[in-house]
């Protein structure tokens, strides 16, 4: 470890410290645990800071928060997963002496497959759970692709109707809009003019968009035929449209990041450094 | 002359705020152009600390703009405000706290704007990291701003449950087959809010707040569409435009973004006197989100100008 480093540990050490102590006696008159309260305030403080200065260059704060984050991450998924599907879904509805060991409420059989003996059917999963832990051995790997069928199969079966449903019928039917909304007249449509978002210019504008825009995009994707001419013109049109959406999309994404960057500062700014209200 | 010393003195945080920004942001701007056209390339770090700044001066010095709803924001708002009293709403919180600060004052403004109604709120969660989060929503709006809400008569927590699009497909038929206790282990049966629910099918209105998997393409999947109940959702914007197919036919209205909470919140503060002073953390955020996004424009914008500028040189001799 170079000596520039140890100079920088440890007044990161020291800063750390002080804010410690300055975080918990500001939270002294407000919490029972405000040590507590201020390490963690503090730590996370550290730790956004850590990820942030990634931005500067790599670096072995930015290297600890990302290990430290990963690492937390999984033990927590791991242990909710237990706690949450095991303790909170099965074990309810497995056994009573269980549930009564693990302290959760027992639920009568509701699920029970009655071609078998009471609770059996629960013991399905449990199976299969297990035959998906055999990845972990090199000879028996080969038996986690039955669970794992079993698993692609089951959400394939559940999907296929709801997505035919809902994002095909319905969305071509959502496709299917008026082209002429309230149409009394050309006299009267100019007369009666505005730009109102509920407005009858307004609503026919975006079916018009919509029209063209679906068509556009699908003559687009349609490679069966040279894209020359009329049909050339509206790939084109295709092309614009998509383009479109995907920077619409992008200027959503940037939207979302910033949100999350203001509160980040917020969070440094209100709860760690008390400058905002 | 003698009127500028009470005027500075009367300056407000937000127009420090403004002056701050415009004098760096613009200047540095300015400055940048200049190196940029003369070097021809920027680090990206001043990209960065550009978009600090243009962050944080409005987060200490708060810019404010006046919002207002959106027609897909709206027919949302409006349907919550036309439910007849009483009426049950399930607001999902389906989000992690990285997603928190864009989602949950959209979650906030729902719990809000339902029990101003005096609707029947039902909270749950589809993602275990939801639950902390749902009692955030419940410690700091319901419980401080809606003191006279008793928790089993006027709203349930349900809490999170594991198993997905699972939970959604058990629910849609049978809430007690996957929930048979709310979250503090008190039955279903026992809740007066459950009196008259047995499953999503009498729900009167679905709310899914989130911005992943599953979210509210699976709700309108598993419970929506095939049970034809109304639906609205506030996510991510990062999600929103994935969902804009499905408006208005299958979602009533989408609140996308920042930007969707700030325009529910000034709706709220618009209708509701009693809002006035709570706090609006989406139009707070619409500042530095502004600014942000100017600064961006105007990178863009410079980098093009540099671009040009600097290929007509390498053209001349």
């Amino acid at each position: 470890m170079s000596r520039t480093m140890i100079i920088l540990l440890a007044l990161v050490a020291i800063v750390f410290a002080v804010s410690w102590a300055a975080k918990s006696a500001s939270l002294d008159d407000q919490y029972d645990d405000y040590i507590s309260r201020g390490f963690l305030i503090t730590l996370a403080a550290f730790l956004t800071l850590s990820i942030l200065s990634f931005l500067y260059k790599d670096n072995p704060f930015y290297k600890f928060a990302e290990h430290l984050f990963v690492g937390v991450s999984a033990a927590y998924w791991m242990s909710l997963g237990f706690w949450s599907t095991i303790v909170g879904n099965l074990i309810p509805r497995l056994s009573v002496t269980l549930s009564a060991f693990f302290k959760v409420p027992h639920i009568e059989d509701e699920y029970a497959l009655y071609i078998l003996p009471d609770k059996v059917s629960y013991f399905i999963p449990v199976v299969l759970g297990i035959l998906l832990l055999m990845r972990l051995s090199k000879k028996a790997g080969w038996i986690s692709s039955w669970p794992l069928a079993f698993i692609v199969g089951t959400t394939a079966g559940l999907n296929l109707v709801r997505y035919l449903r809902s994002d095909f019928i319905e969305q071509v039917s959502s496709t299917f809009v008026p082209l002429l909304v309230d149409w009394q007249g050309t006299g009267r449509f100019f007369s009666d003019f505005n730009l109102y978002a509920y407005g009858q210019f307004v609503t026919m504008l975006g079916n018009w968009v919509i029209f063209i825009g679906v068509l556009c995009g699908l003559v687009y994707f349609f490679f069966s035929k040279e894209h020359k001419g009329i049909f050339g013109g509206a790939s084109r049109v295709g092309i614009w449209v998509l383009m479109i959406t995907f920077g619409a999309s992008f200027g959503y994404t940037v939207m979302g990041r910033i949100s999350l960057l203001v509160g980040r500062l917020t969070f440094l700014f209100h709860d760690w450094l008390e400058l905002i209200g | 002359m003698t009127g500028w010393i009470p005027r500075i003195i009367a300056i407000s945080g937000s127009d420090i705020g403004i002056i701050i920004s415009l004098v760096v942001i613009g200047g540095g701007l300015a400055w940048l152009l200049k190196q940029s056209i003369k070097a021809g390339d920027v680090d990206r770090r001043i990209v960065f600390l550009f978009i600090f700044i243009s962050v944080s001066v409005p987060i200490l010095f708060p810019i404010t703009f006046s919002e207002t709803a959106t027609p897909i924001v709206k027919k949302l708002y409006d349907r919550i405000e036309n439910l007849p009293e009483g009426s049950a709403v399930l607001i999902s919180f389906d989000f992690d706290p990285a997603m928190a600060p864009e989602v949950q004052p959209m979650a906030d403004a729902f719990a809000r704007h339902c029990l101003a109604k005096n609707h029947k709120v039902i909270f749950m969660s589809l993602w275990a990291t939801g639950q902390s989060l749902l009692s955030t929503t419940l410690q700091n709006v319901v419980r401080p701003e809606f003191p006279e809400k008793i928790e089993g008569v006027d709203f349930a927590n349900l809490g999170y449950k594991a198993g997905n699009e699972g939970v959604l497909n058990v629910i849609v038929t049978n809430f007690r087959k996957m929930f048979p206790t709310d979250v503090n282990s008190i039955p279903l049966d026992s809740i007066a809010v459950f009196k008259k629910i047995r499953s999503c099918q009498d729900l009167d209105l679905i709310i899914s707040i989130g911005g992943g998997k599953p979210g509210a393409k699976e709700w309108i999947l598993f419970v929506g569409d095939p049970a034809n109940v109304p639906m609205g959702c506030g996510v991510a914007a990062v999600t929103a435009p994935q969902l804009y197919p499905y408006y208005p036919k299958q979602l009533l209205g989408i609140l996308g973004g920042i930007k969707g909470a700030a325009e529910y919140e000034s709706e709220l503060v618009r209708h509701y006197d009693r809002f006035a002073d709570v706090k609006k953390p989406g139009l707070r955020m619409m500042g530095p989100q502004t600014l942000a996004h100017v600064v961006i424009m105007a990178f863009i914008v410079l980098g093009n100008i540099s671009y040009f500028v600097t290929r007509r040189r390498g053209k001349k001799p």
